[in-house]
């Protein structure tokens, strides 16, 4: 059986770093998930007013430069850049909260829910807003409520966009009556997802007739740039609807009863075990032992959806001591694992000029398979360790271990140490065996990174 | 190829056995079965049919997407005095007169009702009925094929692109690659490599197949080292000339252009993905890039394939079509019933396939879906039998589990 210290590291966290012990109990783990976040606080993400704001910008400028190119145009232009310099800068954050993080959980779960959430912007209009979809409605909820959580991130002006919430309009509605020209209807997108994806899951015990009903209870939340999320009553389609056998609403049409359906879902006992089921099959395995998903979804229901006693299911239970190496890390994680056994600080991160941000970490995450804020469809990113481990994808990390630690460090480290530093007691025989032969320092390292007991956890 | 291999025996020195490589050992099978090519293209996101193979003939068409350019009139070309392809594929057109462009109509996959992209996605490439265990699910159907092609290896099968392709996993080997991939290693870092990957199987087999690619291939390849702006733009609803639209075009003439020289050599089957399909909103809009990716990796294919193109036969799918009905946002909603497209100068073109069902209300699936007519699997189980010989049986006990492939429809030459 590993050391609970090694099982920290490396299934809950980020991995070795020369600067840090591991945390060697569940109860040190857990009192950091109880304290303060420490590393939002250092290192901030972008607010929600801040992202309204550049999108408020975006549409001024836009206006504008229709109207005198010349003036405008460069305006334009600079402002564009720092949306593209804001996707970056979210990069950046997220990378060094990762490779600081002294216990590494708190980041590890704001991947795991980022992803349980994901959005993407198809618009660079919509940039700001994903790029502080987890920052804001995630992250204050990490350690809190799904409930919460869920409202937070259903009701983020990204998610309403993503999902196509914001074109959403009930057929009968008082402003599709009005404007029958207009050929205003239903979208049922954000309806089907939550159910699908952010709750029940799709083995969930709902039907094509409940996510058409919660589609229709939906109508009427909106978003813009002036306001964020709000609640026109005008889009709402009349009457009450029915969603897994309960009435919801009626006239006049409110958020109230929206809420009271999404609470609804939170804490249903599929939404339960669909939860406790993601959370060990990312962390532990593909396939998780029953009696652990029972019993993070018992707790979790009898905590009334309270997000850390199901953390702490998981953290004790005598599944999470079995041994490592069922799961792979993903393209970001193993960026920043890499960087933290190399011996970076989240600071050091921190002092990457957008030039090397974009050379050493976004493109080579692209090309490993793994685009920032890019997941291919609203289920985000595979769970599978096969799904990273394509030849191109390997032949991705294998060039990102030969390149960037030698371009980002002064100094490589000797690479004898930094098989004991990047893996202790996990290093194989095998890999003892290659270090001391290659012919080159950055090829010795790039060994250790790109080997199977580095990347798989 | 042949260096490279010289050279992995020569690694056995470090305790690796070349000859117990699966990939290795394969080296003395026979050439890969047959001359015939096979292209899957997998259309993520659920293609709208009406709109790109468009039944103007029928007028409950235009009376459910008022919003929507419909027809002849409206652009589109007219196909057979019903149905008109539309104008976003105009260059595709010239296919379509020489017999090399064809379409199905009203077909799906066995999936119902939840139109879930991800079910109807796994549904699609596993090529099972909803009656399949989970576990038959794992493997795809043209990995099934490859199992039970005798003298089948790991070259005659090649997933191309970032994305995974469920469709070609499972036990039979297939390569994979992205054009964009490359490596540069010593000679003696790929040997200790080899050592260090000997007992994870995952990793030696993906590291294998990387080291062969990457030697045969053009080192221009590479990861864009140019750090333009537009490229990192993740827009996907700017005009026809974006940068970004250009750099979606570009991404795919260069993986057809790669599956091209694959399918010139070795390989006889082929899939990648085009995604961008799920046009919830602003359609006339979304469409254009995916449908410009389409036609520009057909076009690229024929291009790039020269005379094997006339054994080549290119079938586009997609998880199901929308619905017949524009919804509120000028947009369509996930439906039933789409459309395949076919290519190649193995088709017998110029032809819609498939029984249409119409599209009055009471035609309609569940009131408001094209009515699939056809199981999307048996024209592929058609194109399996013809192209490489699989029997009535293996194509409806153990490619399609439970397919009853019907009669033949005639679409290959």
């Amino acid at each position: 059986m590993p050391a609970f210290s090694e099982i920290s590291a490396f299934r809950f966290g980020y991995g070795l770093s020369p600067h840090q012990a591991p945390s060697d109990s569940p109860d040190a783990v857990l009192a950091a998930l109880r304290g303060e976040d420490h590393l939002a606080a250092r290192w901030p993400g972008m607010g929600l007013a801040q992202a309204l704001e550049m999108q408020r910008e975006f549409l001024r400028l836009k206006r504008a430069e229709r109207d005198d190119p010349d003036a405008v145009g460069p305006a334009f232009k600079r402002h564009k850049q720092s949306l593209h310099e804001a996707l970056i800068g979210s990069l950046q954050i997220t990378l060094a909260r990762g490779v600081e993080d002294p216990t590494g959980l708190r980041e590890r779960l704001m991947g795991f829910w980022s992803d349980h959430f994901t959005i993407r912007s198809r618009r660079l209009l919509e940039q700001s807003l994903a790029v502080s979809h987890a920052e804001t409605a995630l992250r204050p909820h990490l350690t809190g409520r799904f409930p919460d959580m869920l409202r937070a991130a259903v009701t983020h002006p990204m998610m309403l966009h993503y999902l196509d919430q914001v074109n959403s309009v009930g057929p009968n509605s008082r402003l599709a009556q009005k404007k029958p020209q207009r050929q205003l209807g239903l979208n049922e997108n954000l309806a089907r997802e939550v159910m699908e994806l952010h709750t029940l899951g799709v083995g969930g015990s709902y039907t094509q007739d409940d996510v058409r009903q919660l589609a229709e209870l939906f109508t009427g939340m909106r978003a813009n740039g002036e306001e964020g999320f709000f609640f026109n009553p005008d889009l709402a389609e009349p009457g009450a609807e029915q969603v897994l056998g309960v009435r919801y609403g009626g006239d006049p049409a409110t958020l109230a009863p929206i809420f009271e359906a999404l609470d609804a879902l939170a804490l249903h006992p599929d939404t339960a075990r669909h939860l406790s089921h993601k959370l060990a099959a990312h962390f532990i395995g593909s396939d998780p032992a029953p009696d652990l998903v029972a019993a993070m979804a018992e707790r979790y229901l009898a905590q009334d959806g309270a997000l850390l006693p199901v953390y702490e299911v998981l953290l004790t239970h005598p599944e999470a001591q079995s041994d490592l190496g069922a799961k792979l890390r993903q393209p970001l994680e193993f960026i920043a694992a890499s960087l933290r056994a190399l011996g970076l600080t989240g600071a050091d991160v921190m002092a990457l000029d957008p030039a090397q941000m974009r050379r050493h970490v976004y493109w080579p995450l692209r090309v490993m398979g793994q685009r920032w804020l890019g997941a291919p469809g609203p289920d985000g990113w595979p769970e599978e360790a096969e799904a990273w481990i394509a030849p191109q994808q390997l032949a991705a990390r294998i060039q990102w271990a030969l390149a960037a630690p030698r371009q980002i460090l002064p100094k490589l480290p000797d690479p004898r140490d930094f098989v004991e530093q990047a893996l202790g007691a996990r290093a194989s025989e095998a890999l003892r065996f290659a270090v001391p032969r290659a012919e080159a320092r950055h090829e010795a390292i790039a060994l250790v990174l790109v080997s199977p007991e580095f990347s798989r956890r | 190829m042949i260096s490279r291999r010289i050279f992995l025996q020569g690694s056995a020195i470090l305790g690796c056995s070349a000859a117990a490589h699966p990939l290795m050992s394969s080296v003395t099978l026979a050439a890969a079965p047959g001359d015939r090519r096979l292209v899957v293209i997998i259309l993520r996101g659920a293609m709208d049919g009406l709109d790109m193979v468009q039944p103007y003939g029928d007028p409950n068409l235009r009376a459910a997407r008022p919003g929507f350019a419909i027809g002849p009139e409206a652009g589109a070309h007219d196909l057979d005095g019903f149905f008109a392809l539309s104008p976003l594929l105009s260059d595709l057109m010239p296919l379509w007169s020489a017999g090399e462009l064809g379409f199905a109509q009203a077909v799906s996959t066995p999936y119902r009702d939840k139109r879930s992209h991800f079910d109807g996605q796994d549904m699609l490439e596993a090529g099972t009925g909803l009656d399949v265990p989970g576990e038959m699910r794992r493997d795809g159907w043209l990995n099934r094929l490859l199992q039970s092609m005798p003298g089948a290896r790991a070259e005659t099968a090649f997933s191309v692109g970032e994305q995974e392709l469920p469709i070609l996993a499972g036990a039979a080997p297939s390569m994979s690659w992205a054009p964009e991939a490359r490596l540069t290693l010593s000679g003696q870092g790929r040997a200790l490599l080899d050592h260090v990957y000997h007992d994870d199987p995952l990793f030696r087999e993906a590291a294998l197949e990387a080291m062969r690619i990457t030697d045969a291939d053009d080192p221009a390849m590479a990861v864009p080292e140019d750090e333009g702006e537009a490229e990192i733009e993740p827009s996907m609803m700017s005009s026809a000339q974006s940068p970004a639209r250009q750099a979606a075009t570009r991404s795919i003439e260069a993986l057809a252009e790669f599956t091209a020289e694959r399918l010139r050599g070795e390989t006889r089957i082929a899939a990648f993905s085009i995604n961008g399909w799920d046009t919830h909103r602003g359609q006339a809009g979304l469409i254009r890039g995916p449908a410009a990716s389409l036609s520009a990796a057909i076009l690229t294919l024929r291009a790039h394939l020269g005379a094997v193109w006339g054994e080549t036969l290119v079938l586009a799918m997609t998880e199901f079509g929308r619905t017949l009905r524009e919804n509120g946002t000028r947009g369509t909603d996930h439906g039933t019933g789409g459309a395949m497209v076919m290519a190649g100068g193995a088709l017998r073109g110029g032809r819609v396939y498939g029984r249409w069902p119409g599209l009055a209300e009471a035609d309609l699936y569940d009131r408001r879906d094209l009515m699939p007519t056809a199981d999307i699997r048996s024209y592929a189980g058609w194109a399996l039998r013809a192209m490489f010989g699989a029997d009535r049986a293996l194509v409806e006990e153990s490619i399609f589990p439970g397919l009853d492939l019907g009669a033949d429809p005639g679409f290959l030459l």
